[in-house]
């Protein structure tokens, strides 16, 4: 995987350098593919289970593709006061899906995380990136509509 | 040399030693599950605590001896806390004769969560003994918090795997396990004897390295889909 | 430009204040707070607008860290009047110009109100939630542009380093430092000075320090909005204690989750090396030093000081045995010095203003000011920093104003999930290491969470189990199995089928998780049952004798019924229930069929007569 390369390269092929190379990694590919890890414990010579511990440890990797929009539920501890799991249990509702997992269509993953540091305006949902302050479960069905809207299901992307 | 006292008890002993081989130096008797001479002390049983002067119960396996240090083997706080950590481990691994002992011992004589048959107590002896002894670095742990496991690589047979049954060999808690298909006896002895029992016997199939999940040896069963983890589905129950 | 001596820094000064003074300054509040609710479309409107007005060059327009009230933003502040606007939106943005810049007519519509006289209040300084505070580390915080080091020069930046390599040995700072009295701000409140000579004294030629901003208490933003807003801060805090311990390389961990802080910081270590302040002979001096960012990839347990220097050396983030302490036995073995985000930005400040200054501020035991982010069920969420010993009360009620009624404030959880769940009975207390930890609850490293009545302590006890044993190593046996255990008591307890021997078991449990955890995520891990358990024990009383939960909360005991009274029959709540479980005619009193609803809670959110009620 040539991108895989130019990812080691960029920070040389040195264990204290893993990390930020995964990182890049799923940066790139949206999750850890399986013959990325191969090459970089090839590369940077440590045992595979080394990396795959690590890929399994830390929150921001994903060993599984996501989908096309990436929907994360904030559930720290100001978003959980201000009703962060009925979030949850909406979306969980409206995807057919549960938390971590993918739609069939490949449109939507859902994910949750522990604060993402704006608990002033809790409850936070960041759809691809973006913050949507001061969710509740009736807009959130509404955003969910529109980026529905916005793109008609495709087949299954794989 | 450094002085400090057991139990009363004053010693002298080098820099860099452990309390848990002070503790042996003077002959008095502490539980251990995740320790082995043979292997980097690891912490993570809890089981060898000892109570210091301040108070504090720290593991005496990997706490180096400090000057000064009273340290108290058998105090009610330290028996107190053994006791509770016996039911905790006993109510994830109840078949372990190991265990089952451990706990008669200590007048433990109720577990009172509810109990999972996980045959496994992520002692981590056995990532240790791959790693350090059989430079084979096969399995480790996957995982954090509960959801915690021992696999190898995408749970799929390693490459790296000797199936040397090192593995097997030192598991605490594994008597009752790695039976293969047809286990002729409940007891396979690989935990009692030296030499690795199952490997011989049963090939690639009874070192946990055989096809995924179809041993058991050391793989947690599929008890928290490890969401991370593309193959969880693929995983049969285990054992 | 390379900075080389402590004239040329002055002068340098000089210059740049000499062409920012005269004119008036627009600050867009850049914080994420204000950028997700859309700041960036008001800097943008700005500098259209202020083009079109032919101001461009008259106005200085900045985009700076967070204000503080993030609660009401998009915030705008303009200087030197000091007007403070809030909630200012992108279609706003030609009123501001057309009428305060260009005329000076003030915009009564997007002034603060005062909560008690309502009266609209101009000034930032005559807003109750920024009168109560001291803002030492944050002074500059909504003041410059962090991506801009001329800015922070401009403010005296990098003079105390410029001091410290030219004048003081590292003894000397040391000394400085321990006579300030400075404490750690990232939890246990060690004392600085104390951990940078036990560093200095370290057998080893290399020697690392090292800035935590793992910030891994969910609900706090304080190190976050302090990297964003003034990075130079924590930068010069971090090379004057370089010098201090005599450590050549320096390392900056901040959690991927930030990604604007990240990128803030990459900034701001290119412009430090531009200027000098890193890289080689430092000021002229002998010193070199450089840093670099190493980012978290998520873990809670990697804010630890040992679990963060194996995700440093590139491996999974598992505590030690400590001792050997990291002053000794650090990164690769090499002696290291780790403190907290906001710990290496008091620095400058206490080196500027003297230890004496700095000492004379808080109580007999903890110095200066701390940071807090203040979140949950108050009126102004958002950034306060207080002088230590400020009582809880003062910092709640007066900064925080209260509970926006009707709901009663019950109790603050301070901590994070090492912390604790303090009463309002002891509000009283002020805000000091020992004070809160003889409460059972710690200082942290400022997560401040205000629950109502509508929050239930049992839910919140459960919550941060839920927390723990998952962000929990997973090495050690009592804090891996014990919190799972205790989540799961605890979900029992919420779910109504726990009995009075399973709080005697949590109890138990929770004093075994505390005593034999290997680290400090397990040895705090039960506070927030403990402290939950001595405060409001009756709660937890009430989920298992009546099957109740008396803040309404935990799902399996609770219904949503419709107050016939107040219902107006406006069929508002019928078509989002998920479940159409709601029943009605207009302008007759709905019913909700308990037999299907699920007890989402739709209804009660979109009801706007408060007719759905929770029993
Ligand atoms: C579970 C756990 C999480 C921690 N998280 C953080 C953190 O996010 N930020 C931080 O500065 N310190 C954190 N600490 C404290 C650090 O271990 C360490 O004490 C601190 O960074 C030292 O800096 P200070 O002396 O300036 O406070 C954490 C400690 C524990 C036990
Ligand atoms: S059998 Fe395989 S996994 Fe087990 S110790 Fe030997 S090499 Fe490692
Ligand atoms: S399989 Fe056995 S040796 Fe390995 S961690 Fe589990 S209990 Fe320990
Ligand atoms: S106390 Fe918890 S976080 Fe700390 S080492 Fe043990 S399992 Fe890991
Ligand atoms: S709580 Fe939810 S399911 Fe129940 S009636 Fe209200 S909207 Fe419908
Ligand atoms: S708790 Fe959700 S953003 Fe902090
Ligand atoms: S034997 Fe010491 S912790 Fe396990
Ligand atoms: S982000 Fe703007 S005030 Fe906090």
């Amino acid at each position: 995987m040539r991108e895989v390369e130019a990812i080691i390269e960029r920070y040389g092929a040195k264990r204290r350098h893993v990390i930020a190379i995964l990182q890049d990694i799923q940066t790139q590919f949206h999750y850890l593919p399986r013959e990325a890890l191969l090459e970089v414990a090839a590369r940077v010579r440590i045992p595979l289970i080394d990396l795959y511990s690590i890929a399994t440890f830390y929150n921001c990797f994903s060993l599984v593709p996501r989908g096309e929009h990436v929907i994360r539920v904030c559930l720290g501890t100001a978003c959980h006061l201000k009703g962060g799991t009925r979030l949850v249990e909406a979306l969980e509702r409206e995807l057919g899906v549960r938390e971590g997992e993918m739609t069939p269509d490949g449109q939507f993953s859902f994910e949750t995380v522990r604060c993402v540091g704006a608990c002033a305006l809790a409850p936070l949902v960041l759809i691809d990136g973006r913050y949507y302050p001061k969710m509740k479960q009736r807009k959130l069905t509404q955003v969910l509509a529109r980026l529905r809207r916005a793109r008609p299901p495709a087949e299954v992307t794989q | 040399m450094t002085r400090l006292y057991i139990n009363g008890i004053e010693v002298d002993l080098e820099e860099g030693t452990t309390l848990l081989e002070a503790v042996e130096h003077l002959g008095i008797e502490i539980p251990t599950l995740c320790f082995h001479p043979g292997l980097s002390a690891y912490g993570a049983c809890r089981l060898c605590v000892v109570e210091l002067g301040d108070g504090r119960l720290v593991s005496a396996c990997t706490y180096p001896v400090q000057e000064g240090l009273q340290v108290r083997t058998h105090s009610p706080r330290v028996l107190r806390a053994r006791r509770m950590l016996i039911e905790l481990l006993l109510s994830i691994c109840p078949g372990s004769k190991r265990l089952q002992d451990l706990a008669a011992e200590h007048q433990v004589e109720r577990v009172r969560f509810s109990v999972r048959d996980e045959r496994c107590i992520l002692c981590g002896l056995c990532v240790r003994m791959c790693a350090e002894q059989m430079m084979a670095h096969a399995i480790g742990f996957v995982n954090r918090g509960y959801r915690r496991r021992i696999t190898t690589p995408f749970d799929l047979t390693s490459d790296v795997c000797r199936r040397c049954g090192g593995c097997l060999y030192i598991c605490p808690v594994c008597e009752l396990r790695c039976q293969g298909p047809e286990a002729p006896s409940v007891v396979c002895g690989s935990c009692m004897t030296p030499a690795p029992t199952c490997p011989p016997v049963y090939e690639d199939l009874a070192c946990y390295m055989g096809a995924a999940g179809e041993c058991g040896t050391c793989v947690r069963g599929p008890r928290t889909p490890d969401r991370r983890s593309p193959d969880f589905t693929r995983r049969r129950e285990s054992v | 430009m390379k900075i080389r001596t402590l004239e040329q820094l002055k002068a340098l000064q000089g210059e740049l204040r000499a062409a920012r003074d005269h004119k008036p300054c627009v600050r867009v509040c850049g914080g994420t707070g204000c950028r997700a609710r859309g700041s960036e479309e008001v800097l943008a409107r700005f500098t259209t607008l202020l083009q079109e007005a032919g101001l461009a060059e008259a106005v200085d327009l900045r985009f700076t860290g967070c204000h503080g009230l993030c609660e009401r933003g998009p915030l705008v502040s303009l200087a030197p009047e000091g007007i403070f606007y809030q909630g200012v939106e992108a279609d706003d943005v030609r009123a501001i110009v057309m009428e305060t810049l260009a005329r000076g007519v003030v915009i009564e519509r997007l002034l603060a109100q005062d909560p008690v006289t309502g009266k609209r209040v101009r000034r930032e300084q005559e807003i109750p939630f920024y009168r109560r505070q001291h803002r030492l580390v944050l002074r500059f915080n909504g003041v410059i542009d962090p991506t801009d080091i001329r800015e922070y020069i401009a403010f005296g930046g990098y003079h105390a380093l410029g001091m410290v390599l030219t004048r003081l040995t590292p003894d000397e700072v040391i000394e400085i430092i321990e006579r300030s009295g400075l404490r750690g701000r990232g939890g246990a409140g060690f004392p600085t000075g104390k951990k940078w000579r036990l560093a200095r004294a370290a057998p080893g030629s290399r020697k690392y320090v090292i800035c935590n901003g793992d910030e891994g208490d969910p609900g706090a933003f304080m190190d976050r909005s302090v990297l964003e807003g003034n990075p130079h801060s924590v930068i010069e805090g971090m090379i004057i204690g370089a010098y201090a311990v005599g450590a050549a390389q320096g390392i900056i961990y901040v959690r991927e989750e930030y990604p604007l802080a990240v990128r803030t910081l990459e900034i701001a270590l290119a412009q430090a090396r531009d200027y000098g302040f890193l890289g080689e002979e430092i000021f002229g001096s002998a010193f070199s030093f450089d840093m670099e960012i190493v980012r978290g990839a998520g873990a809670f347990v990697a804010g630890e000081e040992t679990a963060l220097i194996a995700a440093v050396e590139g491996k999974v983030s598992e505590p030690r045995q400590r001792p050997p302490y990291p002053v000794h036995r650090g990164v690769w073995g090499h002696p290291t010095v780790i403190n907290n985000v906001e710990t290496w930005a008091n620095v400058p400040v206490i080196i500027e203003r003297g230890p004496e200054w700095f000492a004379s501020l808080g109580t007999a035991t903890s110095k200066g000011t701390k940071i807090f982010s203040l979140v949950g069920k108050v009126a102004n969420t958002g950034l306060v920093e207080i002088p230590m010993g400020m009582t809880l009360r003062e910092l709640i009620e007066e900064i925080g104003g209260g509970a926006p009624p009707p709901r009663e404030i019950k109790a603050v959880q301070i901590g994070g999930p090492s912390g604790g769940c303090l009463p309002k009975t002891l509000f009283d207390l002020p805000i000091d290491y020992e004070s809160l930890t003889e409460a059972g609850a710690m200082m942290g490293s400022g997560g401040l969470i205000v629950m109502d009545d509508r929050t239930c302590m049992v839910d919140v006890a459960r919550y941060f189990m839920d927390f723990l044993r998952d962000e929990s190593c997973g090495k050690c046996l009592p804090c891996r199995e014990g919190t799972n255990r205790m989540y799961e008591l605890l979900t029992a307890i919420c779910e109504g089928r726990a009995t009075e021997s399973d709080l005697e078991l949590l109890e138990e449990l929770a004093q075994v998780v505390r005593e034999t955890s290997l680290c400090g995520l397990g040895q705090t891990a039960p506070n927030p049952v403990l402290t939950t358990l001595r405060y409001f024990r009756s709660e937890y009383e009430a989920h298992i004798r009546e099957r109740r939960c008396p803040a309404g909360v935990c799902k399996a005991l609770i219904r949503y019924v419709i107050n016939a009274e107040r219902c107006t029959g406006c069929l508002a709540c019928l078509s989002p229930c998920p479940q159409q479980a709601i029943r009605g005619q207009l302008k007759q009193p709905h019913v909700i069929d308990q037999e299907r609803c699920i007890k989402c809670g739709i209804c009660h959110e979109v009801c706007q007569f408060e007719a759905v009620e929770i029993v």
